[in-house]
C-alpha cells in the first residue's frame, strides 16, 4: 500500500516495484585485491535497523529505474526517495504531517 | 423430548411481535424466509433478526462451549450471539450475523451448533460439566496424554461454529481502485455533516457505510433536528450530497482495513442482500481506497454487563431493543426490566414505552441519577431503582424473570436480598466504545479517557481523523460540529476554499457521566465474553494463574477472538483484568487491532484473479500451430510449451508419450527436427562500453569477440555461485544479444540493470529485453544445413561461410531473421530468430521446405533427453549452489580479469575437492528409472543417518540413442575418485538403485556433429 516516488515517473503504487535491498553497501573497487573483510561485508553482512532504513527498490513494472528510498521499518513511512547515487537529506523528525 | 413438546414450546413463544405502524419497513412487501425449515414472514427493510423476533422468536442459537440457549444480542454487525448458516448448496454460507443480513425473498437461515435440532441439543451437557470446562481445560486435561490426536477431534466437534461448504463459490467478486481527497467512513450524523463540509468546498469526497442506507445510530433513535425527525435532516443531505458529481456515497460498504498509505480497503455488498446475483453482477466488490485524508465516522458499540446468568435470549443491548422498535417497528420483549450505568437506559425506558412495551424498572447502578428525566419517568409511570444491579436471570429458553438488588458502597457485594421481578426484555447498557478499530489499523494507539469510561483515539498516525463517537463524543450535537469541524480543518489544509454548514439543534438532555460498572458480585456464570463463552471467572483463573497480560489473557480465554473480534467483550474482560491486578485499565492497555474489522469473504480478496486469471499465460508466437498439430502442453514457468507432439498422420494418433519422445529424439538424431525455443530470455545490448560489461558480467573473456560469432557464457553472483548461463552474439560494433535460461530471463535483466545504474553508472550500455519481440526456433539434425540452404537458395551456408558459433542475418521470405549456429542437442543446429509476428509463417516456412528430410517438431523432451546425452547442465544443475568447478565449467573462469563473483569463488569452502560436481550416471541394470532429486549414498540398507554423496539433478527414463536410462547428478570428488557405483535412493517412493558413475556427455564427446 506505499506509495513510492520514482525520481523518473513520480508517484506509483509500491506494487510496480520490486524490494532490493540495503542501499548503503558499497561494492568494494575491483583493485581491492583480496580485502576480504570488505567483500565479506558487501555480500554478506546486513543491518536490520528499527527507523529509517536507506534501500534500494527497482521499478520493474515501470521505467525499470533503481530508487533509494529512505523508509522508517517501524511505521512504513517513506521519508525520501531519489536515484541510486543520490545523497538524500533527512529533517531529524523524519516525515512532517500535514494538518 | 419428545417431538410434541417442541411444537408447543415453538406455539407458546411465537406471538406476532410487529407493531401496527412506524418503523422504517415497508409493510406493503411482505418477505417469506425460512428459519431451521420453519416458515415466517417479514418485511422490505427488516433484517433477518427484526424479522425473527417479529414472529417471536427468541431463541437462535446455541452457545460455542456450553452450548447454552441464545438469542438475538445486537441490532448490528458486533453480535456476538445470532451467528446462522445462510443459504445452502453451493451458497451456503455459515456464521452470518443475523442482526446484519438484510431480508430477502427465500432466505434460508438455519442455527448453529446443536444437534440435533436447537431445543434438544445433547451437548447441553456441557452447561452441567461447565465447573470443569474453564479457560484451558481442554489442554490441561488432554495435551499432555497420549492419544491427543484421537480426543482432537470430538473436541473440535463439540465445540464450534457452523460448517463450511465444500462446493466451489459460483460467484463472481470485483475489485475496483478509487482515488479521493477525503474519504469518510461512516454515514452517521458526524459522517454526513462531514461530508456536506467537504463536498460544499469542492473537495473529492467517498462517504462509506455498511447498512443500507445512511443514518447511523439516528435511524435507531427518536432525535428530532431543529424540531423535527432526524430523517428529514437526513434526508435533506443525501440528496444535496447526490447532486454533487465529486461526492460518492457507497452504502453496504464496510471498511475493513486501514493500511500504509492511507489506503482504506472497503468490502461493497452488492448482491447479498439478493437472493443470488443478477446476471453479469458481482456479489460483492473490493474497494481499494487512496485518500489524502480519511475522517473515521465509525460511530461507538454498546458494552453489556457483566452479572450471573447475562446470556439467556431476551437479554439484549440497550440501543438494540431501542432500534427494533424505532427502526423495525417491533417489540422485542413485552415486559421490560433495563439495566444501566449511563444515561442510555433512559432513552431506552421511554422508546419502550412509547410502543406500549411495559417497563417493570430502570435498574441504574449509579449513585447520581439524572434529575432531568425525572418528569418524562413519572408521565409514563416508570420506576428507577438507584444504585442496584440486577443480580441474576431465570428461564433456560427464554428470560421470565429478573433479580434486582442493591449495590454495597463499594460495590463488591449485594446489600440487601435480592427482589424477583417477572421480565421477557432485559435491556443492557454497560456504556459506550468508540469503534477504534480502523484508527487502529493505521498505527494509532487509543488511550484511555475516564470521562466516558472507554478507550478513544490517540495521537494521530497517518491521516484518518477521528470524529463523533468513534473519538469518544457521544453526544449527537458534539457528532454533527465535529464532523463539520474536521471536514472543514481537512479541506483548508488542502487547498480547499472551506465552506459553511449551519448545524441543526438537537433535542437532547444533558448528560449525567456514566460510573463504571465492571461486574455485578454473584455465583452464576458471568458471561463476559459471549461468543466464545469466556466468563468473569475465566478472567481471575487466568489472572490466578499469570496470565496478566492482555495478550496472554486473550490467548488462555480465547476473550475476543471470535468472528466478533470482541467488539463487545474486549473492554469489558480487560477492565476486569485490571480490577483484579488493582491496576488502572489504561496501564492494563488493549490487544492489538487488526484488519478485517468484520469478516470478508476470500473470495473478495481473490477477485478475478482466480483459474486461468490467477496468473498470466504466456504463449510464443507459434502456438496455435503447435495446438493445431498435436502438441501436449507443459508450462514452464508462466510459459506454455510444447511437450511433444502426438504424430497425426494417422488418426487417432497411436502413440503415447513415450513412444512419441522416442520417435523425436531419433528424428534429430538421423535426420532434422525442429523446436520452439522462443521462451528462453533475449536481452538486446547496447553502447560502447558493451564489450567491457560482458567482460563483468561473464566470467569469460568477450572484448575480442568478432562480429558475427557467438560465445557460451556463465554468470556469478557476488558469492561466488553460478547465476545463468546462456549464448551472446555480437551483431555489430556495438551491439550484442544474449540469450538465458527461460526461468532466470527477468532476474538476468534486473541483475544487469542493477549493475549498470547503481555500480558502474559511468558505463554507456544499454540493456533491453526483446524475449517477445523474437520468434526463435532450433532447426536441429544432420540435414538443418540442407533444410536451411533450401530455405536460402541464394545464400552460402556451408560450413566455412557459417561456421559453428557463427551468426548470420539473413532474409528469409523477406522476413528479416538472425540465425545463430549454437546447438543445445549436440546435433549441427541452427537456432533462426525471427520478428515475432512473423513467427508461425516462418516455422510453418521451415517445416514445408524441410519435408523432403522428414522434419517433425519436437518438444521439451525430446530436447531436454538430448542435452542430457550431450551433458549440458540446465535449470537443475543450475540451482544456485554451483560453483564453476562443480558443473565442469572451470575453463570459462578467466584470471586476466575481474568479473561479479570472482572475489569470493576462490574461498575455501568453494574450492574444496571433495565438493560434489558433475557426473554422468547409468542404471547397473541399465533398465530402472531414477526419478531426479533422488539422494546418492554408498549403501541403501545403511540404517540412517546416511551420508549423502550427492543426488540426481536431471533424468532421462530412456535415452533413444543410448538405448538405457541417463541421469546427470553430483557426487562428491574423493568418491568419484575411489568408487564407480553409488546407489540411488527415493525413500519417498521406496525405491533404490545402483548406478555407475561416468562422464557426463554421453553422446559424441569430441562433438564432432556440431563443428562440420
Amino acid at each position: 500500500m506505499l506509495i513510492i516516488n520514482c525520481p523518473l515517473c513520480g508517484p506509483r503504487d509500491h506494487a510496480e516495484f520490486t524490494y532490493i535491498g540495503d542501499a548503503t553497501k558499497n561494492r568494494p573497487k575491483s583493485d581491492d585485491i583480496s580485502n576480504d573483510d570488505a567483500w565479506y561485508d558487501y555480500v554478506y553482512l546486513r543491518d536490520n535497523p528499527k527507523g529509517l532504513h536507506e534501500e534500494l527498490w527497482q521499478h520493474s513494472f515501470g521505467c525499470r529505474c533503481f530508487v533509494k528510498v529512505v523508509r522508517n521499518t517501524v511505521t512504513h513511512q517513506i521519508i525520501a526517495t531519489g536515484m541510486p547515487k543520490e545523497d538524500l537529506i533527512l529533517d531529524e523528525k523524519g516525515f512532517e504531517r500535514s494538518v | 423430548m419428545k417431538k410434541g413438546s417442541s411444537e408447543v414450546f415453538s406455539f407458546k413463544s411465537r406471538r406476532q411481535q410487529r407493531l401496527d405502524d412506524g418503523g422504517q419497513i415497508n409493510r406493503l412487501e411482505p418477505i417469506n424466509f425460512t428459519f431451521d425449515g420453519k416458515k415466517f414472514t417479514g418485511f422490505e427493510g427488516d433484517t433477518l433478526a427484526s424479522a425473527l423476533l417479529a414472529n417471536g422468536v427468541r431463541l437462535v442459537g446455541r452457545s460455542f462451549k456450553y452450548h447454552r440457549p441464545r438469542g438475538i444480542y445486537s441490532a448490528g454487525i458486533e453480535e456476538p450471539n445470532a451467528l446462522v448458516a445462510l443459504r445452502s448448496g453451493d451458497r451456503h454460507e455459515p456464521n452470518t450475523r443475523a442482526t446484519a443480513v438484510e431480508l430477502f425473498p427465500g432466505l434460508e437461515a438455519k442455527s448453529q451448533n446443536r444437534w440435533p435440532n436447537l431445543l434438544l441439543d445433547y451437548l447441553q451437557i456441557n452447561n452441567l460439566l461447565s465447573p470443569f470446562l474453564s479457560a484451558g481445560f481442554y489442554y490441561k486435561t488432554f495435551m499432555g496424554l497420549p492419544g491427543w490426536h484421537f480426543y482432537e477431534y470430538f473436541i473440535r466437534k463439540a465445540a464450534g461454529m457452523g460448517d463450511g461448504t465444500k462446493f466451489k463459490d459460483p460467484d463472481k467478486y470485483d475489485k475496483k481502485h478509487m482515488h479521493c481527497d477525503i474519504l469518510i467512513v461512516g454515514g452517521g450524523p458526524t459522517g454526513i455533516a462531514a461530508a456536506v463540509t467537504a463536498g460544499r468546498a469542492g473537495a473529492r469526497v467517498i462517504l462509506l457505510d455498511n447498512h443500507p442506507t445512511l443514518g447511523g445510530q439516528l435511524n435507531g433513535e427518536l432525535f428530532f433536528l431543529d424540531e423535527k425527525p432526524a430523517h428529514y435532516w437526513i434526508e435533506k443531505c443525501v440528496e444535496e450530497l447526490d447532486d454533487m458529481e465529486h461526492v460518492t456515497i457507497a452504502t453496504r460498504t464496510s471498511a475493513f482495513g486501514y493500511y500504509d498509505s492511507d489506503v482504506v480497503n472497503a468490502i461493497e455488498s452488492v448482491s447479498d442482500h439478493l437472493p443470488e446475483p443478477p446476471d453479469y453482477q458481482c456479489r460483492q466488490r473490493l474497494w481499494q481506497i487512496r485518500a489524502k485524508r480519511v475522517i473515521l465516522a465509525t460511530g461507538a458499540t454498546e458494552r453489556p454487563l457483566v452479572f450471573s446468568n447475562n446470556d439467556r435470549p431476551g437479554v439484549m443491548l440497550a440501543s438494540a431493543a431501542r432500534r427494533y422498535v424505532n427502526q423495525y417497528a417491533v417489540r422485542p420483549g413485552n415486559k421490560a426490566v433495563i439495566f444501566t450505568n449511563n444515561d442510555d437506559g433512559y432513552k431506552t425506558a421511554f422508546d419502550l414505552a412509547r410502543v406500549g412495551i411495559e417497563v417493570v424498572a430502570v435498574v441504574d447502578s449509579r449513585k447520581k441519577i439524572p434529575e432531568h428525566f425525572e418528569k418524562e419517568l413519572n408521565e409514563k409511570e416508570i420506576e428507577v431503582i438507584p444504585r442496584s444491579v440486577v443480580v441474576d436471570t431465570h428461564g433456560y429458553f427464554g428470560l421470565n424473570s429478573v433479580e434486582i438488588g442493591t449495590l454495597s458502597q463499594d460495590g463488591k457485594t449485594i446489600e440487601s436480598n435480592p427482589f424477583i421481578v417477572s421480565a421477557d426484555l432485559l435491556a443492557v447498557s454497560g456504556g459506550w466504545s468508540p469503534n477504534v478499530h480502523l484508527y487502529c489499523h493505521s498505527g494509532g494507539k487509543p488511550v484511555y479517557n475516564d470521562a466516558v469510561e472507554a478507550f478513544v483515539p490517540g495521537a494521530l498516525s497517518q491521516n484518518g481523523h477521528s470524529a463523533g463517537a468513534a473519538k469518544g463524543s457521544f453526544s449527537l450535537n458534539d457528532c454533527l460540529h465535529e464532523g463539520h469541524d474536521i471536514a472543514s480543518t481537512l479541506v483548508k489544509a488542502l487547498n480547499f476554499e472551506s465552506a459553511k454548514q449551519i448545524i441543526p439543534e438537537t433535542n437532547e438532555k444533558n448528560i449525567v457521566p456514566i460510573e463504571a460498572l465492571w461486574r455485578v458480585p454473584g455465583k452464576g456464570k458471568k458471561f463476559v465474553d459471549l461468543q466464545d463463552d469466556v466468563t468473569e471467572s475465566d478472567i481471575t483463573l487466568a489472572h490466578r494463574e499469570g496470565y496478566v497480560s492482555v495478550e496472554h489473557l486473550k490467548r488462555y480465554t480465547t476473550l475476543g477472538m471470535g468472528t466478533d473480534q470482541g467488539k463487545t467483550s474486549n473492554l469489558n474482560g480487560q477492565a476486569i483484568m485490571a480490577q483484579e491486578k488493582a491496576e488502572p485499565i489504561e496501564k492494563i492497555g488493549t490487544t492489538t487491532f487488526r484488519p478485517p474489522y468484520t469478516p470478508i469473504t476470500m473470495g473478495t480478496l481473490a477477485g478475478r484473479d482466480i483459474g486461468l486469471s490467477y496468473k498470466h499465460t504466456r504463449r510464443s508466437a507459434m502456438h496455435n500451430w503447435h495446438k493445431q498439430n498435436g502438441a501436449i502442453f507443459v508450462e514452464a514457468g508462466q510459459w506454455l510449451r510444447p511437450q511433444y507432439y502426438l504424430d497425426e498422420l494417422e488418426q487417432p494418433s497411436k502413440e503415447n508419450m513415450d513412444t512419441a519422445i522416442n520417435r523425436e529424439v531419433q528424428t534429430v538424431r538421423t535426420s532434422v527436427g525442429l523446436v520452439d525455443v522462443s521462451t528462453l530470455g533475449k536481452i538486446d545490448i547496447q553502447g560502447k562500453d558493451s564489450a567491457e560489461f560482458l567482460n563483468r558480467v561473464y566470467t569469460n573473456g568477450w572484448t575480442k569477440l568478432p562480429i558475427g560469432k557467438a560465445r557460451y557464457g556463465i554468470m556469478l553472483r557476488e558469492d561466488g555461485l553460478v547465476f545463468d548461463d546462456g549464448t551472446t552474439s555480437r551483431l555489430d560494433e556495438c551491439h550484442y544479444f544474449m540469450t538465458t535460461t527461460t526461468s532466470n530471463a527477468a532476474a538476468v535483466l534486473s541483475h544487469m540493470e542493477y549493475y549498470l545504474q547503481v555500480q558502474w553508472p559511468d558505463l554507456d550500455v544499454k540493456v533491453t529485453s526483446v524475449t517477445e519481440q523474437w520468434a526463435a526456433m532450433a532447426l536441429a539434425g544432420p540435414k538443418s544445413r540442407e533444410v536451411l540452404s533450401k530455405l536460402l537458395p541464394t545464400r552460402n551456408v556451408d560450413n566455412e561461410s557459417f561456421p559453428f558459433m557463427g551468426v548470420r542475418e539473413f532474409d528469409i521470405e523477406g522476413v528479416p531473421a538472425r540465425i545463430f549456429r549454437i546447438s543445445f542437442s549436440g546435433e549441427l543446429s541452427y537456432e533462426i530468430n525471427v520478428p515475432a509476428d512473423f513467427g508461425e509463417f516462418i516455422w510453418q516456412r521451415v517445416l514445408e521446405v524441410g519435408r523432403t528430410y522428414n522434419i517433425r517438431p519436437y518438444g521439451t523432451e525430446a530436447m531436454g533427453i538430448m542435452r542430457i546425452e550431450k551433458g549440458h547442465v540446465a535449470g537443475p544443475e543450475l540451482d544456485g549452489r554451483m560453483t564453476a568447478a562443480d558443473l565442469g565449467l572451470q575453463k570459462l573462469l578467466s584470471t586476466k580479469k575481474d568479473f561479479i563473483g570472482s572475489k569470493m569463488m576462490d574461498r575455501e569452502g568453494l574450492k574444496d575437492k571433495n565438493r560434489p560436481r558433475l557426473v554422468g550416471l547409468i542404471p547397473v541394470d541399465k533398465t530402472s528409472r531414477v526419478k531426479s532429486g533422488a539422494i546418492l549414498v554408498k549403501d541403501p540398507t545403511l540404517a540412517p543417518p546416511v551420508p549423502k554423496l550427492g543426488h540426481v539433478s536431471s533424468s532421462a527414463y530412456l535415452s533413444p540413442t543410448l538405448g538405457h536410462p541417463i541421469s546427470l547428478g553430483f557426487v562428491s570428488g574423493d568418491i568419484i575418485e575411489t568408487s564407480k557405483k553409488v546407489w540411488a535412493v527415493s525413500p519417498l517412493h521406496n525405491e533404490s538403485h545402483e548406478l555407475e558413475i561416468t562422464d557426463p556427455i554421453f553422446y559424441d564427446q569430441k562433438s564432432e556433429r556440431l563443428h562440420d
